[in-house]
């Protein structure tokens, strides 16, 4: 088992690319700065083995991100967040 | 928008009314279903991502004409094809014999 790169708390920003293959990120996330919620396990990774490059399993991890930074004039309640699961390599740190 | 991959990228855009009525599920839409899953288990295709790939691979305009099953039977002949599982020319024969069959029976 792979050590994850990030640890809890760690702020993220998610990769802002479009790869012409199903990938599991949604545009809207994409670019968007968040905090690892959780440490998730590993998953077999779309992207590869779609190629036809085996499905090698790949970090999982639950991110947050406040929905005011996601959606313009959003007017609900202070503190809504978005917690979206995204893959290690689609994640950058902030600093 | 610039980072939409597929017609399906659309979560927080207007998307107009919800159509709520209910619908039975067709036989034809029970046999893609059970040809999905059957191609799944013998190992035809690797993953329900493989369709999910098909799918997102579809024009806007196949996309936003075609139900949910037909989207799964466009994905899966199209996989199919791609794998060499059945060529073009079989699944050209199929389509033209069903198509005959139902003509005779009326149904098409």
């Amino acid at each position: 088992m792979s050590t994850p790169l990030f640890s809890v708390g760690q702020q993220v920003r998610i990769a802002d690319r479009t790869p012409p293959v199903h990938h599991r990120v949604p545009a809207y996330a994409k670019g968007q700065v968040g905090v690892i919620e959780r440490v998730c396990k590993l998953h077999g990774e779309p992207e590869k083995f779609i190629r036809g490059d085996g499905k090698p399993a790949q970090r999982l991890y639950r991110v947050r991100i406040p929905q005011s930074g996601l959606w313009q004039g959003y007017d609900g309640t202070a503190g809504d967040d978005l917690d979206i699961e995204i893959f290690e390599h689609w994640l950058e740190p902030t600093e | 928008m610039s980072k939409s991959w597929g017609p399906h990228d659309i979560g927080g855009q207007e998307g107009g009314p919800i159509d709520l009525s209910e619908h039975d599920t067709a036989h034809w839409e029970w046999q893609i279903d059970a040809m999905v899953r059957l191609s799944l288990s013998k190992g035809l295709i690797s993953d329900f991502a493989e369709l999910r790939d098909g799918i997102e691979h579809l024009t806007q305009e196949d996309y936003d004409s075609c139900t949910y099953y037909e989207r799964w039977a466009k994905s899966l002949a199209y996989t199919l094809v791609s794998r060499g599982v059945v060529s073009e020319q079989q699944l050209a024969d199929k389509i033209d014999a069903v198509r005959a069959r139902q003509e005779a029976q009326g149904l098409a």
